[in-house]
């Protein structure tokens, strides 16, 4: 399966292409090519993934681990040693076709969306660049190529957020995005560090005696790796960039703040689960409290939230929370007892990727069609946009987790892999996804139902949005309504073997029920002209729903810490010394070598027969030097 | 070591070599260092006679004494102005200049008698002429003809640079 | 007998004559007369070792010869120089060559 080089080869080809002679051209040509070459890393990850699972499982029953490239780039010791490859496994896979689809999606998309644009040819560089990066992430073979294409993720998406460079708010959020991402990657380099140190060697599937020879290091190491991963999947309290993100054009917000690389941190503990399983179940489950908390908090912000973006954003963090708890429910690697939230973090994370695409997309639609973020300026929208309408009720109907949407199964599996850890854990994620189904409801009412902003509508007539922006909604659609009878325990499953999906009756009763009635209730809150309900509540809570509408504090909670705690107590000694210690030594050597070669300046005179002179001189007291000795 | 007429012929040479060459040097008007230099070449030429090396003291006599300080004193009289004349010396280029030619000289001094050279046997046989001109000419192992090509050669550059480094323009 | 010393004394005064005067006059002329000072004591040098340590050869004889053949036309084309320089400076003092540099 060599072709699968051309899967990296190709974006980095159009990223350099288009970002060398990208404005040169004219931006339709660009976008051609940054569209026609995706497509044909489409087709080429299609192809891998039907030549993957169609080439059969091993005598053991699992898929085999293929790693078609794996050159040596860095050698250290025998066994530590940095190589540049791909990997081909399951979960990679299905990574590849998650990104290439939804980037695919996102490349037609742009055509519509960032028409006219200043820097459109720039844009579809930075795209490739972003799909090149994600792709070598996902199918890295070994954690140091990981990271570095993790940081390539990082950089790409600095880049995207930072679009419209001429905004102050763009500048400050893809500012924010990279230092909060930065600050988590230490923790993931310091993990990866300690991880070759002790284990010997950057491979996913180390020598297992150096592994029990490592001990609690282990552990501590994937505690590490798992920070990066929280900064790169906003898990609280890392989180604080993700909403501010959507500062950058939306459909960059559908391609990497939903669906492909906000996701890495989960693709992460899923590619080192088999070491977080046998090593750090413990800290297995402080990821799973982590995102239940992450998703908790996320879903309560998201139910106030007046921006249609940021809510969408909110609504990531916390379906990605549900990934990280369904990885961090399992407690072993039998998928019949207490492994199946391996296979259902990952199901989620496929059908999440494709409908939170699409609910971006749909919010790029709309805000296209109504200049504006704010839902204020939205309602009754249904008669204007009759394509996104649908695609966006679909979308919302799988999040909530309604049968027969690809979330309802998803979802389904990981509530019944929580319910397996504990019953507290299960009814907790419960509540989160009843609150989940709540606040898009809210969303979806609040745009296309609820009062019209009549006034701003006749001033500027809300249109259906081009062909170019539908035609992925309709895929995406399409794909969102069937992917949930994909039988995904087929193909990825913890311990590798098939595993037929069934469906907990119980557990999926209760969240239907749950998800309805919440639906019911957003319908009675937000469907009408008139909202009292809503007022009255958020007139009652006024303190609570003040508090959800900042966030809770957090950005205020980091801008206290950082400018009145460290910038204050420490950046302001450290500035000091610099200024007064560090640089006036520096002064002072310059000063002395100015000095000096005031002094002896005089030598260079230019005079030749001084420098004869001086030359003779020299002679002479090498050869006395010489007769001495 | 008695003292035979070679040796007070070489003595007045000697002297009169080392005054004229010192004088050439710390005189002040530019002429009289060209006939000091004159006077030197001179002296030298008698050396070379002295030394029964007939055709060098010639060649020496004719390009050195006859040609080139010809030439200085052309250009001296083609060069020459009013501040030429009275050429003052600073101390401070004057002192290190001397020192450190006086302490070369010494240097070399020392070593030229420090040094036991391999006997010396001075053959008192004029060089014939002939002898000069076969080896001049003989590209054989002991022949000159390859570095007589190239310093006509040289003459020839130095002709064709000279003429266009000091053409009117 | 005269020794070979005496000649090399007489040699090594007109050398650090000459290279006194090139470290210390002024005028471009007197230079280049320093400098024929040098060159004619390394002549007498090669006459002189030629016809007192290897009678039997020429080497020494047709190095003397040469070199005041290159010391012509090294002078010829050095007063080509200075007469050029005096043609645009109307003086040939060495204080005066530094409005020659780039």
């Amino acid at each position: 399966m060599e072709y699968t080089i051309l899967i990296l080869l190709l974006p980095l080809f159009s990223f350099v292409l288009l970002g060398l002679t990208g404005m040169k051209m004219k931006p339709a040509i660009a976008g051609m090519i940054g569209t026609v070459v995706l497509g044909a890393v489409l087709v080429l990850s299609y192809y891998t993934a039907f030549d993957y699972f169609s080439a059969g499982r091993d005598a053991s029953g699992c898929y085999p681990t293929l790693m078609p490239y794996n050159p040596t780039w860095l050698p250290f010791t025998e066994t530590l040693n940095i190589s540049l490859g791909i990997l081909l496994d399951p979960i990679s896979v299905m990574m590849l076709i998650v990104i290439s689809t939804v980037s695919f999606m996102v490349h037609i998309y742009s055509f519509g969306y960032m028409k006219g644009e200043k820097g459109f040819q720039r844009y579809y560089a930075f795209l490739s660049l972003f799909t090149m990066s994600m792709l070598g992430l996902v199918v890295a073979t070994n954690i140091f190529q990981m990271y570095l294409f993790w940081e390539l993720v990082g950089v790409s998406s600095y880049l995207l957020i930072g679009f419209y460079y001429t905004k102050k708010e763009a500048i400050a959020a893809s500012k924010k995005a990279f230092i909060v991402t930065r600050f988590a990657d230490l923790g993931f380099l310091i993990g990866i560090l300690f991880y070759g140190y002790y284990a010997g060697t950057f491979s996913f599937t180390p020598q297992l005696q150096a592994l029990a020879t490592a001990g609690a290091i282990i552990p501590l190491s994937l505690g590490l790796m798992f920070i990066g991963g929280a900064g790169k999947s906003a898990m609280f309290p890392l989180h604080i960039w993700l909403p501010d993100a959507m500062e950058g054009p939306t459909p960059v917000s559908a391609l990497i703040h939903a669906a492909t690389m906000v996701v890495a941190g989960v693709y992460l503990v899923a590619r080192m689960f088999p070491l977080f399983i046998g090593y750090a179940p413990e800290v297995l489950h402080w990821v799973a409290y982590i995102g239940a908390f992450t998703a908790f908090y996320a879903a309560a912000v998201a139910c106030v939230q007046s921006d249609i973006k940021r809510v969408l954003a909110f609504s990531t963090i916390s379906q990605i929370g549900f990934m990280m708890v369904a990885l961090g429910v399992c407690t072993s690697s039998d998928p019949h007892d207490g492994g199946l939230g391996y296979m259902a973090s990952m199901f989620h994370l496929f059908t999440h990727a494709m409908f939170k695409a699409l609910l971006f997309l749909g919010a790029g639609c709309i805000i296209h069609a109504v200049h504006s973020n704010e839902m204020s300026t939205m309602g009754g929208l249904r008669k204007y946009m009759p394509i996104t309408h649908i695609t966006f009720l679909i979308a919302c109907l799988a999040i909530a987790g309604i049968v027969p949407f690809s979330g309802f199964f998803s979802k389904d599996e990981i509530l019944t892999a929580c319910f397996g850890f504990s019953p507290v854990m299960g009814w907790v994620m419960s509540i989160i996804a009843a609150m989940t189904a709540f606040y898009m409801f809210r969303l979806y009412y609040g745009i296309f139902w609820g009062k019209e902003n009549k006034e701003l509508h006749a001033a500027h007539h809300p249109h259906e949005a081009p062909l170019s922006m539908t035609v992925p909604l309709i895929i995406l659609a399409a794909v969102t309504c069937v992917a949930g009878f994909i039988p995904f325990g087929e193909f990825i499953s913890s311990d590798g073997q098939a595993y037929a999906i069934h469906l907990d009756k119980q557990v999926a009763i209760t969240s239907t029920c749950i998800s309805v009635v919440s639906i019911l209730f957003a319908t009675f809150m937000y469907a009408r002209e008139k909202q009292p309900v809503a007022d009255k509540l958020a007139s009652t809570f006024k303190g609570l729903h003040k508090a959800a509408y900042h966030r809770f504090y957090i950005d205020e909670i980091y801008q206290f810490v950082t400018h009145k705690i460290i910038f204050r107590c420490i950046s302001t000694p450290i500035a000091w010394f610099d200024r007064h210690v560090i640089d006036q030594f520096m002064n002072f050597m310059a000063w002395s070598t100015n000095a000096c070669s005031e002094e002896i300046r005089g030598l260079q005179s230019g005079n030749v027969q001084q420098y004869a002179r001086v030359f003779l001189s020299g002679a002479l007291l090498l050869l006395i030097i010489l007769l001495l000795i | 070591m008695e003292i035979t007429l070679e040796f007070l012929v070489f003595l007045v040479l000697a002297v009169f070599i080392c005054a004229c060459s010192i004088l050439a040097v710390t005189t002040k008007r530019i002429l009289r260092a060209a006939t000091y230099l004159l006077f030197v070449l001179f002296g030298t030429a008698g050396i070379y006679f002295q030394l029964n090396y007939s055709f060098l003291g010639a060649v020496q006599l004719l390009i050195y004494a006859g040609g080139i300080t010809v030439l200085y004193v052309f250009s001296i009289l083609l060069t020459s102005s009013q501040g030429d004349k009275a050429e003052k010396l600073k101390r401070s280029k004057f002192l290190p200049g001397l020192l450190t030619a006086v302490a070369g000289f010494a240097v070399c001094l020392f070593i030229t008698l420090k040094n036991q050279f391999i006997s010396s046997s001075f053959e008192h046989g004029e060089l014939e002429v002939k002898t000069i001109g076969h080896a001049l000419m003989g590209a054989d192992k002991y022949g000159y003809v390859l570095p007589f090509e190239v310093i006509s050669v040289l003459l020839l550059a130095c002709i064709i640079g000279g003429l266009l480094i000091a053409r009117k323009r | 007998m005269i020794n070979i010393e005496y000649y090399l004394i007489v040699s090594t005064i007109m050398m650090f004559a000459g290279v006194y005067g090139f470290f210390t006059r002024r005028n471009l002329l007197a230079i280049l007369i320093s400098v024929e000072l040098i060159l004619n004591s390394v002549d007498i040098n090669f006459a002189v070792f030629n016809r007192f340590l290897f009678p039997g050869q020429l080497e020494g004889f047709f190095f003397a010869m040469f070199a005041i053949g290159v010391s012509a036309a090294e002078t010829a084309v050095a007063i080509a120089i200075i007469i050029n320089i005096y043609r645009n400076l109307r003086n040939i003092q060495v204080r005066n060559m530094n409005e020659m540099k780039g």
